[in-house]
């Protein structure tokens, strides 16, 4: 579970939602984190564009509701993306 | 620690990369570390400009902030669009510049009823700084979506009733505010809904919006306090194809792809620098592969690359930019390692040179190091070294200026010389929002600067040189010409500024429609030039007594005795109004000691002392203060 793309996912979320690595695991979602609002939640979609250089359909972003599934989403999309 | 070892430790930062160099932060941080962890901060933001990184960074500052020197500001932004996710950005650029910036957001497309009820949360905020930044297809969707509808009248009449929508949001708001208003400008559409039809009709889509731009344009240069952000150039600069992410719109009400955010947060920010004094009055440049390409002393005058063609047309390009700024009162210096005689022959002979010895205002060629050659600059220049900017290709050169002068802004050079001219053009501490007529001379009031200090040491005795000079003072009352020009006096001079009490354009105009407070300019012409207009005084009458409120003097003609000549002037102003005594207060920053004996050595005395400053008091009937006999003074009438 722990590839470097799940490490580089858990990296952004550790900046964006202001939590220490440690307090992140795959099952972390909006439910698990209090800082996980919606306006966090754009601005962690955006990190995550900014960083893999992709830009995520809304049914994708609809997807992305924790660690592990935005894992899948991001790996999805570079697999088959551009 | 020592400044040694500062050095070594920023140089081996240098090769860490962005998570590494977050962790040193934190380790920094657990350790107390403050000021070594807003540095690799600063690093690490030249270094990656994304949200995450932005997010981390405004966590970081927002503990250290106690520990830092910082200016806190405040703005607030009216929008149309989510701008939630550009405003971490912002923040963290902010921090970097040294402004601590707290930002409210009004309700989404509730720019209105904000602007309009007095009572709303953003004058109950108290900005310093408010931006509108609504977009087209909010404010004209007529003309952003439905221009095919259209007959030519029907356009007409949408776009005066967009500028009238705009006319009365900003009178509205300056009704009820003081504070800057910054408005961003309409952008065209991607594609015009009638293709190229477009171009070829008198009252086309594009030529529409262009039109409301340049009214835009009118309306705010009418007011104070008031500017354009060229939004559609902004979109344009980056590409109007790859602006927007419909998805995001459509989903989020984000307009921009994410790729972008950063780009509207340092246009808010080039505004933030000017309105805040984060500025460069003057920057430093080096000579060798940066203002020409090679090494005059090896490769010699034909050897260097410099002209119109490729590649000497990149450092051509650079002295281009450079002379852009000089035409727009910043100063341009040298500071190079190099052999004199080898770097004048190129600045005075070489045929592509575009900047010329005249240009610079002051050289620091030797073999010193930059730091020290800096300080020496800003020394002769009369200036802080937190008004100095740096150019130099060298990286190890620029982490020494950082290390050993915090103060100095280095500007980061790209590794290939084409894009040189680029970073000098889009560094903010360039930007300024006014231009005055003294700042588009500012490089010749130098040069003669420089003759008068060669003048002094010719003449026999200090009245001589006095005398020589053929000083003329012109003092006015304010006019709406030198409002801008007063304003920026009192809110910049440091040396020669009793009181330090800073004033925007529009607590000026305010204060001196109120009865009994004046404010004067002074303008000061020598053989060598005319200074332009150099000082400002406002005074304010109570009964019997006139006190000084602000009394500022340009370094440039300090210890000259255009002082008196002033002090003189208002003494005879305040006698007229049948005032019996004259106060000033003195009032010690760490910059303005130049003017701390001023009023015990007119003969004041002092009244009171407080733990701000002095009152200092001067009876009018009894003591005179005469004007010296070498300037001649003319007093006009104001156009008020």
């Amino acid at each position: 579970m722990t590839s470097p793309l799940f490490e580089r996912v858990r990296g952004i979320a550790e900046n964006v939602l202001k939590l220490p690595g440690s307090q992140i695991t795959a099952q972390s979602s909006p439910e698990t984190i209090a800082s996980w609002d919606s306006v966090q939640h754009l601005n962690l979609i955006l990190a995550l564009e900014q960083e893999f250089g992709c830009q995520f359909e809304p049914e994708e972003i609809d997807q992305m509701n924790s660690i592990d599934r935005i894992h899948s989403v991001v790996q999805n999309k570079l697999n088959h993306g551009s | 620690m020592s400044s040694g070892t500062s050095a070594m430790a920023l140089s081996q930062s240098g090769r860490l990369n962005v998570a590494e160099l977050r962790q040193e932060i934190d380790r920094l941080m657990e350790r107390g570390e403050a000021t070594r962890a807003s540095h690799l901060l600063s690093e690490l933001w030249t270094k990656d400009n994304t949200v995450s990184t932005a997010t981390f960074i405004v966590s970081r500052y927002e503990q250290l902030r106690p520990k830092l020197n910082l200016l806190p500001y405040r703005m607030a932004i009216l929008r149309s669009f989510t701008v939630e996710p550009i405003v971490p950005l912002l923040r963290a650029g902010s921090f970097h510049a040294g402004i601590d910036l707290t930002v409210h957001m009004s309700d989404f497309n509730a720019h209105v009823q904000e602007i309009l009820d007095p009572k709303s949360s953003l004058y109950g905020f108290a900005p310093d700084v408010v931006f509108l930044a609504v977009q087209t297809r909010d404010v004209a969707p007529e003309l952003w979506r439905d221009y095919a509808d259209l007959n030519s009248e029907q356009v007409q009449s949408a776009a005066t009733r967009v500028v009238g929508d705009f006319r009365s949001w900003v009178s509205n708001f300056r009704a009820r505010s003081k504070a800057h208003l910054i408005i961003h400008n309409l952008e065209q559409p991607s594609v015009p809904s009638c293709g190229i039809l477009d171009g070829q009709v008198a009252n086309g889509q594009a030529v529409a919006i262009q039109q409301i731009n340049r009214r835009l344009q009118a309306l705010a240069a009418e007011r104070t306090g008031v500017y354009i952000l060229d939004y559609d150039s902004l979109v344009a600069r980056h590409g109007r194809a790859h602006w927007h992410d419909e998805r995001k719109w459509l989903t989020v009400r984000l307009p921009m792809a994410a790729e972008n955010l950063n780009h509207v947060a340092k246009e808010w920010l080039k505004f933030l620098h000017p309105l805040t004094g984060k500025v460069a009055k003057t920057v430093v440049v080096d000579l060798d592969n940066t203002l020409w390409g090679g090494v005059i002393g090896e490769d010699g005058m034909a050897g260097i690359e410099l002209g119109t063609e490729y590649p000497g047309v990149y450092f051509h390009n650079l002295q281009r930019a450079l002379l852009d700024l000089h035409q727009r009162g910043i100063l341009l210096a040298i500071c190079s390692k190099n052999n004199l005689d080898d770097a004048l022959e190129a600045l005075k002979n070489h045929a592509g040179m575009l900047l010329k010895p005249s240009h610079f205002a002051a050289m620091r060629i030797n073999w010193t190091d930059k730091a020290e050659n800096l300080r020496a600059i800003a020394e002769e220049l009369n200036i802080g070294v937190e008004s100095l900017a740096f150019l130099d290709d060298d990286p190890t050169e620029c982490q020494q200026v950082r290390s050993q002068v915090p103060e100095v802004f280095v500007i980061d050079l790209p590794s290939d010389p084409r894009g040189f001219a680029q970073a000098v053009r889009e560094s903010p501490v360039f930007e300024r929002l006014v231009l005055s007529e003294e700042d588009q001379r500012r490089g010749a009031i130098y040069q003669a600067h420089r003759d008068r200090q060669e003048l002094a040491q010719t003449v026999a005795s200090r009245d001589d040189f006095y005398r020589s000079l053929q000083q003329e003072a012109e003092i006015a009352p304010l006019t709406k010409a030198s409002l801008t020009r007063i304003a920026q006096l009192t809110s910049k001079t440091n040396q020669f500024n009793l009181t330090s009490r800073r004033y925007t354009e529009q607590q000026i105009s305010e204060m001196v429609s109120s009865p009994g407070c004046d404010c004067f300019s002074i303008r000061v012409r020598d053989r060598f030039g005319d200074n332009g207009l150099v000082g400002v005084a406002i005074t304010r009458f109570e009964g019997q007594r006139c006190e000084i409120d602000t009394l500022v003097l340009s370094c440039r003609v300090i210890g000259r005795t255009v002082e008196t000549a002033f002090l003189s002037f208002i003494a005879d102003h305040a006698r007229k109004l049948g005032a019996r005594r004259l106060r000033g207060w003195f009032l010690p920053t760490t910059k303005n000691a130049p003017a701390r004996d001023f009023y015990a050595s007119h003969s004041f005395t002092p009244l009171e002392q407080n733990g701000k400053g002095i009152l200092w008091e001067l009876n009018l009937s009894q003591v005179p203060v005469s004007c010296p006999e070498w300037v001649k003074v003319t007093v006009r009438n104001g156009d008020r």
